[in-house]
């Protein structure tokens, strides 16, 4: 076996909350390099769990994580977490500093860097999502969809291996959410995107797994999951109204990746 | 940056004093404070000179005198205390217009009036001229505990979140037809205050974690940078002049 260590691999990962709820029972997922996957469930399915164990925050009650080969436990939480970059759902939890720059140059401040090496992290991360110009401003007075994208500046910064997205379309108005896409498909990283925005995941993950009750209830690709109408129904997941299901042909999902 | 919340009094312009180095400004303006409490409160001249001087600094800065004047009137509890004084003070008096006014008092609310004064236009200049945030980083490079700075800066950032869920539920609670002016709707704000709080509570969680995951090990990561002398200069030469004024003052008293 001289493969390479997969991305992310997850095995037999259990997790009870103190106050005694089970929210993961045993999820299984591996993501190899350059992946883009989509983690798809309804709300209380145990996505944002899973995503806390992935850089460490939660401890597993039983089962593994690794990330790059490299397990996910106390010792390694350093470079775990410069490998592993999370944004989290609501930016205003992310963005603490009292300017952008600053906040962005928190994470590899962190990591050690200084000077100018730090500076050029930060002009690097701001130009990839399009906000170099407001290095300088405070992030309350950015829209929404502005300070998602700083969010997502904060974690490039760190050039992790892994980009990990919590309900990155959530509150965006269209027009953010396109530039989001644009953004988001320029990267060459590997992603794992957790949410129940199902042509979100169409648009940008070519494969989905499916967690529904702590478990991975389905592994495939995007478009087979979402054509199959039954296999949502039984995990409370909805295509909305309107959505044109000629994106699911085959030919269709070039199309989809071009809206 | 526009005006609203979390700025205050900033002035957004690039005038000359904006660009210096913030800690400077605050050492600046610490010791040109320093140098009027010391001035002796008899040799007036001295004070009009400190006058002068903040004025100066206040057109470099291009602050309009207008703002500033409007700005002072911060002081103005204070003024109304410190007029009282002539009026309660002990020892020889004076008559003035009919009214016995004590000396001591007399002396004591003139020197409160011209100090207090002078010390809030200072601050005022630094305020207008000085955005929060570089603030408090100027404070950081002055080696002002990081706990302390933190607590500034987090109180900073979040409070126009907290204020804006404050609105929000208030708007909330005014759309089902509540208009807490009663006592008796006293409880929707006391619980609507609760549930702030809890919210709050649980933000802080959810910042921590975020912070956790981008690397914070319990010590934030610190922008000092070298020092610039000719900031150190510009922003030390007033407090330099009221220095000399106060030292002149006290060797002709």
């Amino acid at each position: 076996m001289t493969e390479p260590a997969p991305a992310l691999e997850v095995a037999g990962l259990h997790f009870t909350y103190p106050d005694g709820r089970h929210a993961l029972e045993g999820t299984d997922l591996v993501v190899f390099d350059g992946e883009k996957v989509a983690v798809l469930g309804p709300n209380g399915a145990g996505k944002t769990t899973l995503m806390l164990h992935l850089n460490g925050i939660h401890t597993p009650t039983r089962g593994t994580v690794a990330v790059g080969g490299l397990p996910v436990v106390k010792a390694n939480l350093r470079e775990i977490r410069r490998r592993v970059g999370i944004v989290f759902q609501d930016p205003d939890d992310q963005l603490f500093m009292p300017t952008v720059g600053q906040d962005v140059a928190f994470g590899p401040a962190n990591l050690g860097l200084r000077g100018d090496e730090l500076d050029a992290r930060v002009a690097d991360a701001l130009s990839a999502v399009g906000m170099s110009r407001h290095r300088d401003r405070a992030p309350h007075h950015l829209s929404f969809g502005e300070r998602r994208r700083v969010a997502l500046a904060t974690v490039l910064a760190m050039q992790p291996d892994v980009l990990v997205l919590d309900e990155p379309s959530a509150n965006l108005d269209p027009a953010s959410r396109r530039e989001l896409v644009e953004i988001l498909l320029t990267l060459e990283i590997t992603l794992v995107m957790v949410t129940h925005d199902l042509p979100y995941a169409l648009q940008l993950c070519p494969r989905s797994v499916v967690l529904d009750s702590g478990m991975a209830a389905a592994d495939g690709e995007t478009r087979t999951l979402l054509a199959d109408a039954a296999l949502l129904a039984r995990h409370r997941l909805e295509l909305p109204y309107g959505f044109d299901r000629r994106l699911l042909e085959v030919d269709g999902v070039d199309a989809a990746r071009r809206v | 940056m526009n005006n609203a919340h979390g700025t205050g009094l900033y002035m957004d312009h690039t005038g000359r004093l904006h660009r210096l180095a913030a800690h400077s400004k605050l050492v600046g303006t610490l010791g040109f404070v320093a140098a009027v409490v010391a001035t002796p409160r008899e040799q007036w001249w001295s004070f009009v000179a400190d006058g002068v001087i903040v004025a100066m600094v206040a057109v470099l800065a291009g602050l309009p005198l207008g703002l500033l004047a409007r700005r002072l009137t911060i002081e103005l509890p204070f003024i109304a205390f410190a007029l009282l004084m002539p009026f309660v003070g002990n020892g020889p008096t004076v008559r003035l217009a009919g009214v016995n006014l004590s000396q001591a008092g007399l002396w004591s609310a003139w020197s409160i009036v011209a100090k207090g004064t002078l010390g809030v236009a200072a601050t005022v200049v630094l305020a207008s001229t000085t955005a929060v945030p570089q603030l408090i980083t100027g404070f950081e490079r002055l080696r002002v505990p990081r706990a302390l700075t933190a607590i500034g800066a987090f109180m900073i950032r979040y409070l126009d979140v907290v204020t804006g869920e404050l609105q929000r539920m208030r708007v909330a609670r005014e759309s089902r037809g509540d208009r807490a002016r009663w006592l008796w709707q006293a409880k929707a704000v006391g619980a609507g205050a609760g549930a702030l709080f809890v919210r709050s509570y649980e933000r802080g969680e959810r910042v921590f974690l975020a912070m956790e995951s981008r690397g914070y090990t319990g010590t934030l990561p610190s922008v000092r940078r070298g020092d610039e002398p000719r900031h150190w200069a510009a922003c030390l030469a007033p407090a330099a002049l009221a220095s000399a004024c106060a030292i002149a003052a006290w060797r002709f008293r």
